[in-house]
């Protein structure tokens, strides 16, 4: 009631200012309870401290965000999607943490011809041939971060590598990603349930299996409890553990402490990246919010400064669709990782990191940059997209 | 697969039954006695796992923090029996669902404020932390304690349940709630302690997955689905039923897991095996609790 009084006193505000520019308005449908929340509040206030940098302006425009959490369920997602754009006309939508809730949403967005800005999820399907004219990622196609291990195992000459990812299309990506730069043997390719509490099954059969390293891609709770169990097992210190930055990020590596310390993973963004913007951003996160920031508070960042190049770039006018497509597509972004271009599909080209856990020198337990694996690297799936 | 890496397997499936059976045996208890359905015993388990972590590095002592925690979270349900479900004994199951969900929502929240959105540190004990030598298979000792601990408070409950006074009287509750009010017994002591125990037990189960499972807002739910899985398939009310079930779930569970994809792979490629055998593997405690219950409509052991 009260969100519906404030929409009835924004709109009738601008109807008494017809030469005002136009709101922004910003839906940010994420994940804000359950085990997943950690990534998509970090997301949130990500974006948040980019709008505050801002003055509560992006792109020079009154900025409204409208919160929703999708309870990481596919059809709370689609319905709040709905729901942004009838009843609150939003429009860009953003937050997005889940592959599958992206894949679902999308529809609904690009029907209702609203920009769908991905700050985390990177469907190989939304790269390649189901590529979109409404939709854009600001941070990675999935493939792009499990390449760059699979590069780095690769290069450091392991032979007979155990695989393990929860069963859903960021599962199947990351995977697929990996194989794509490491040609050794496949000791074991496991997917476990979303949302797994309890791995010693699989460890038992990874033991068995006697792999010379293992790479597993577990975001969130199930990455910490995965990290637990496999110290427990033994198998740390015996089996070299690799993965993703989404295994060993800020919001596990908090959870999980020394148990994770010389994991090498990988990144678009690292919190030691040397820029100006990225020094900013980490130190004002800790002051504003009392933690150190994971790569998707970053991404959170970074979408909210693709949004402010491209509302600039098209002089604040929101209605001509064509032209603010053209903008994000064409934006020249100065985000927390240097200049990031957006390829024909909507996806960012872009450096990726490899990270090693380490403990920093207040005590904490955080990811150090140690080498670019990829420069300017472009994801495996423009070719069939359609978009030229 | 050899014989070494099937009794790990087993021991794994029993761990993970004694483990939902720490959590089974308290929702059994509050919904065979009370005839509460209590959504919110999931928020005890949390609150145990979120007290032994903070509690850790004040006392530096898992075993003392976990005590505390546990009496903390025992005490935790007293005050919650009074002040929030005392008046909702009388009203159908649809109120008592709406409402315990509304403080499933509520302490999720206050968590969420006190320690924050990012889930927190817990790890094992160092005593307790690596693993153990049995017969040449090393198995992680924490999980031997937990197996320990959930062993302990069966007896525990047995004794409390077949040999003491209040036990008759839980036992008489479950069986004929009416009759015992008329013979003049204090149920809403009865009550209280009963819900009381149940919440210690959650906080118990919490403060033992802590260092296994992720500490994050939200960890209860996860487990409350599987545990009124348990509670169905061993009857509710009834303490047996209970840890059966859960033995039952814990081995269905580990074993589909274990087994599933292997057995696919005999006949299709390794990479579709795996995600067939981890569909049909989640799956697998579903299926049995439907076997369960065409079977015996009432679970295994039912208490009325």
């Amino acid at each position: 009631m009260t969100r519906n009084l404030l929409t009835l006193a924004s709109a009738l505000a601008l109807l008494a200012t017809p030469v005002a520019a136009d709101t922004l308005k910003i839906g940010m449908i994420t994940t804000l309870s359950g085990p997943g929340a950690g990534l998509g509040i970090d997301i949130r206030d990500g974006f948040a401290l980019a709008v505050e940098h801002a003055g509560g302006k992006l792109g020079g425009q009154d900025t409204q965000v409208i919160e929703a959490d999708d309870q990481q369920k596919p059809d709370v997602a689609v319905g709040l999607a709905n729901r942004m754009v009838e009843r609150d006309r939003v429009q860009v939508v953003t937050g997005v943490v889940w592959s599958n809730l992206a894949l679902a949403m999308l529809p609904t967005l690009a029907g209702g011809q609203t920009f769908f800005i991905s700050p985390n999820a990177g469907p190989s399907q939304l790269a390649g041939a189901q590529c979109n004219p409404y939709f854009f990622n600001a941070a990675y196609q999935n493939d792009q971060i499990h390449e760059a291990v699979g590069k780095h195992v690769q290069d450091e000459g392991f032979k007979k590598v155990y695989l393990m990812a929860p069963n859903y299309p960021a599962g199947k990506d990351g995977l697929a990603g990996f194989k794509r730069y490491y040609k050794g043997a496949v000791a074991g390719e496991v997917y476990t349930q979303v949302g797994q509490l309890d791995y010693a099954a699989e460890l038992a059969q990874l033991k068995a299996a006697a792999p010379d390293a293992v790479y597993v891609f577990y975001p969130g709770g199930m990455g910490i409890n995965f990290i637990k169990q496999y110290e427990q097992a033994g198998l740390k210190g015996a089996v070299p553990l690799f993965g993703p930055g989404f295994s060993f990020d800020q919001d596990i590596l908090s959870a999980v402490g020394e148990s994770a310390l010389g994991v090498k993973n990988s990144a678009q963004w690292s919190p030691d990246l040397d820029n100006a913007a990225n020094k900013t951003f980490v130190a004002d996160f800790k002051a504003k919010y009392g933690r150190i920031p994971s790569m998707y508070a970053a991404q959170g960042y970074d979408t909210a400064l693709l949004i402010d190049t491209a509302v600039k770039a098209v002089g604040g006018n929101l209605k001509d669709k064509d032209k603010l497509r053209a903008a994000l597509a064409s934006a020249k972004l100065q985000s927390l990782r240097g200049e990031v271009a957006f390829n024909t599909n909507h996806y960012p080209i872009h450096n990726i990191y490899l990270r090693e856990v380490v403990k920093g020198v207040d005590g904490a337990v955080t990811n150090k940059t140690v080498a670019t694996v990829f420069t300017n690297h472009a994801d495996a799936y423009v070719k069939d997209c359609p978009m030229k | 697969m050899d014989a070494l890496l099937l009794v790990e397997q087993g021991l794994n499936g029993l761990q993970l039954g004694v483990m939902l059976f720490l959590m089974a045996a308290g929702l059994t208890l509050v919904f065979g006695i009370m005839d509460l359905i209590n959504l919110a015993h999931g928020t005890f388990y949390m609150v145990g796992a979120y007290l032994t972590a903070a509690l850790v590095p004040v006392l530096d002592s898992f075993p003392l923090a976990l005590a505390a925690a546990v009496l903390l979270t025992a005490l935790l349900g007293l005050v919650v029996e009074a002040v929030a479900l005392r008046t909702l004994y009388r009203r159908d199951h649809l109120d008592q669902v709406l409402a315990t969900f509304g403080l499933i929502l509520f302490f999720n929240e206050l968590v969420k404020i006190v320690f924050g959105p990012i889930p927190i540190f817990l790890n094992p004990p160092a005593a307790l932390a690596g693993t153990v030598d049995l017969f040449g298979l090393k198995y992680p000792a924490f999980r031997l304690a937990i197996l320990a601990v959930g062993i302990a408070v069966a007896v525990f409950l047995w004794l409390l349940i077949a040999r003491t006074r209040v036990g008759m009287l839980i036992r008489a509750g479950a069986t004929n709630r009416e009759m015992v009010m008329a013979l003049g017994v204090d149920v809403r002591l009865l009550f209280g302690l009963v819900f009381a125990l149940g919440c210690g037990l959650a906080g118990l189960a919490g403060a033992m997955a802590g260092p296994v499972l992720a500490v994050q807002v939200g960890m209860g739910e996860q487990i409350l689905i599987l545990t009124f899985v348990v509670i169905v398939i061993g009857g509710i009310g009834s303490i047996r039923g209970a840890l059966a079930g859960a033995l039952l779930v814990g081995m269905v569970d580990t074993m589909g897991r274990a087994l599933l994809p292997a057995a696919f792979r005999l006949v299709m490629d390794a990479a579709n095996a795996s995600a067939a055998g981890a569909a049909l593997a989640s799956m697998a405690i579903y299926v049995l609790m439907a076997v369960v219950l065409a079977i015996k409509p009432k679970g295994l052991f039912p208490a009325h």
